[in-house]
């Protein structure tokens, strides 16, 4: 057990050393230069040295990269060209939307999506589960922006009961932010809910053919106590495993709905960073991003470990 | 033929997708109003008999945008499914006979590949080599190399050492010969189903890229680009905001159904895991 979790955090660093590395060699031959950025055209040929050379632009590959690299892993994060603050600062107050964003969504999408795929699974080939897979067809064919914009025209535009985009922080107004976050939230969630949905609903149908579901039937317990008791359980690892999967995508759907509705947050920063060549903003961003994914794949191993009996004997 | 027909999926995404690519090829011979055509007096009008799906800011007639912008859907789907089916079964088939070292670097790569948000290294390639519909399809057809690369190894490896090809092996028949007549036929119908898909995949991922900005450029036509546009005329013209994202789930739910269609009648035990 302690051996397999050692073997998968060595490869846990070594996968994120090539990330790392990755990300800087496509950022090292991005067309644009960052000092002709920050000095703008008219800048002289003197002060554009100076400038390449404060930053470190001058020095070879490797050089940046592993000055770079060792000041991160000393604490020491670069600054951001155009704001000129730390990047985790940066990071710190962008995640405070992204964070919540991604909660409330996996959230929505978990409590949609659970409870619907059991009851397609037990009403296999009924005319619930039809309808079930039908919407949950219906989500994965709608890109999230679309559904964003849809949630835009009829809450905000309609309706008026919701914000069409921006966010007055936190410190300004709680309900306010909270009531920000909603649609972008829903939207992301509700994709990935489809996904989910049938996932739940196949794993269920799988489990339920079980013969200890027979058994538990056989010696009289309630239906309930079956499908919610011996099916769910079992029928939770394989979900759990996608859901851990599903934060990549997650992560990917924010930089879209963000910019939809015009929020600070992650995407936005990223996405924004890489048109104006802030180079330390999208590195550290990027990094921190598939630092998110993987480490939370990592923990997904050891929730599937708590759960899964059988994983322990191996 | 028939036998797919007995298959509701198949049947519903093959009526969606014709709907789709006959719109395409017909917006090539006749569309209701020129694509392009600019007019000030018809600007943001709503849907009526002349306009079935209103104009746009400049007075476009968004039906006619809509079929033109099937075109580029399509052609993002064939692109980028070639790119991956070429490449891919080329690594795949070569991992699966040279084996080892090659196969453990393509496996760890596409791993490295599947963990990463993929919109986010889109945009860092397209932003390298300048947004247009040509890099958004190379940034997304990238993706589709380890996966068409996976599903080549995992079947070719199986068949490869099935006794059929022991045989052909012993009886000194060539290896390339080997794989063009016994290999690569069974691996048809994975390909073919994976490829139905990934071509829905890659007509949302287009448009996901043309609503940033990085696909489709202006004024030429593109459902992710409309809506774009559609953001900031959405109290005047909301027909803007809901036509050109009809036609994008319509297409990618009949692609998607014709997989689905397509594996459940080649490949009855394939499970679906999605």
């Amino acid at each position: 057990m302690s051996r397999y979790f050692l073997k998968k955090l060595i490869t846990l660093i070594i996968l994120l050393f090539f990330v790392s590395l990755t990300v800087f060699s496509i950022l090292f031959v991005l067309p644009g230069d960052p000092a002709q950025i920050i000095l703008g055209l008219n800048a002289s040929a003197e002060t554009l040295a100076n400038l390449r050379a404060e930053l470190g632009l001058d020095q070879p590959f490797w050089t940046q990269y592993t000055d770079w690299i060792f000041g991160l892993i000393a604490g020491k994060s670069g600054n951001s060209i155009n704001y000129g603050v730390p990047v985790t600062e940066l990071i710190r107050s962008s995640l405070s939307v992204t964070g919540p964003m991604a909660v409330m969504a996996i959230f929505f999408a978990v409590m949609l999506a659970i409870p619907l795929g059991i009851y397609a699974a037990t009403h296999h080939n009924r005319p619930g589960d039809v309808t079930v897979m039908f919407f949950s067809q219906l989500g994965l064919a709608t890109p999230e922006f679309w559904l964003g914009i849809l949630f835009i025209l009829l809450f905000a535009v309609q309706w008026g009961i919701f914000p069409a985009g921006g966010f007055p922080g936190w410190d300004v107004s709680v309900w306010g932010s909270l009531k920000a976050l909603i649609l972008p939230a829903v939207a992301l969630g509700a994709i990935r809910a489809s996904i989910l949905v049938r996932l739940t609903r196949s794993a269920m149908l799988d489990v339920l053919g079980e013969d200890y579901i027979r058994t538990a039937y056989a010696k009289g317990l309630k239906r309930r106590t079956v499908v919610y008791v011996h099916g769910l359980k079992n029928a939770l690892v394989p979900v759990l495993t996608i859901l851990g999967l599903q934060l990549g995508q997650l992560l990917a759907g924010a930089i879209i709905i963000e910019n939809v509705y015009y929020l600070p947050g992650l995407g936005r920063l990223v996405f924004q960073a890489i048109g104006q060549r802030d180079l330390p903003v999208v590195r550290e961003v990027v990094l921190f991003m598939a630092a998110a994914v993987v480490v939370v794949n990592y923990l997904v191993d050891f929730a599937y470990a708590a759960v899964d009996p059988r994983f322990k004997l191996q | 033929m028939k036998r797919f027909f007995i298959n509701r999926n198949f049947t519903v995404g093959f009526i969606l997708s014709i709907v789709v690519i006959g719109m395409a090829v017909l917006s090539f011979l006749w569309t209701p109003h020129e694509v392009n055509e600019m007019n000030a007096r018809h600007r943001l009008q709503g849907p009526s008999m002349a306009h079935p799906l209103g104009t746009d800011q400049y007075g476009r007639d968004v039906l006619s945008r809509v079929m033109a912008g099937a075109v580029v859907s399509i052609i993002v789907g064939l692109v980028t499914v070639a790119i991956g089916v070429v490449i891919g079964v080329l690594l795949g088939l070569a991992s699966a006979y040279y084996g080892r070292f090659l196969d453990e670097a393509i496996m760890r790569l596409s791993d490295l590949m599947f963990g990463f948000p993929a919109v986010l290294t889109a945009i860092l390639i397209t932003s390298i080599l300048g947004p247009s519909v040509i890099n958004a399809m190379l940034a997304i057809g990238i993706f589709y190399i380890p996966i068409f690369a996976r599903l080549t190894r995992a079947t070719a490896t199986s068949e490869w050492k099935k006794e059929y090809v022991l045989a052909a092996r012993a009886s000194g028949i060539g290896e390339w010969h080997i794989i063009g007549s016994h290999i690569l036929p069974n691996i048809l119908s994975p390909l073919l189903i994976q490829g139905t898909i990934q071509f829905a995949v890659a007509i949302l991922a287009e448009a996901g890229l043309s609503y940033l900005g990085l696909g489709t450029q202006p004024p030429h036509p593109s459902w992710g680009r409309m809506l774009y546009e559609a953001q900031t005329f959405m109290e005047m013209a909301p027909w803007m905001a809901i036509f050109p994202g009809v036609a994008i789930a319509w297409a990618v739910l009949g692609f998607n159904l014709l997989g689905d269609g397509l594996r459940d009648t080649l490949d009855p035990k394939m499970v679906r895991m999605r």
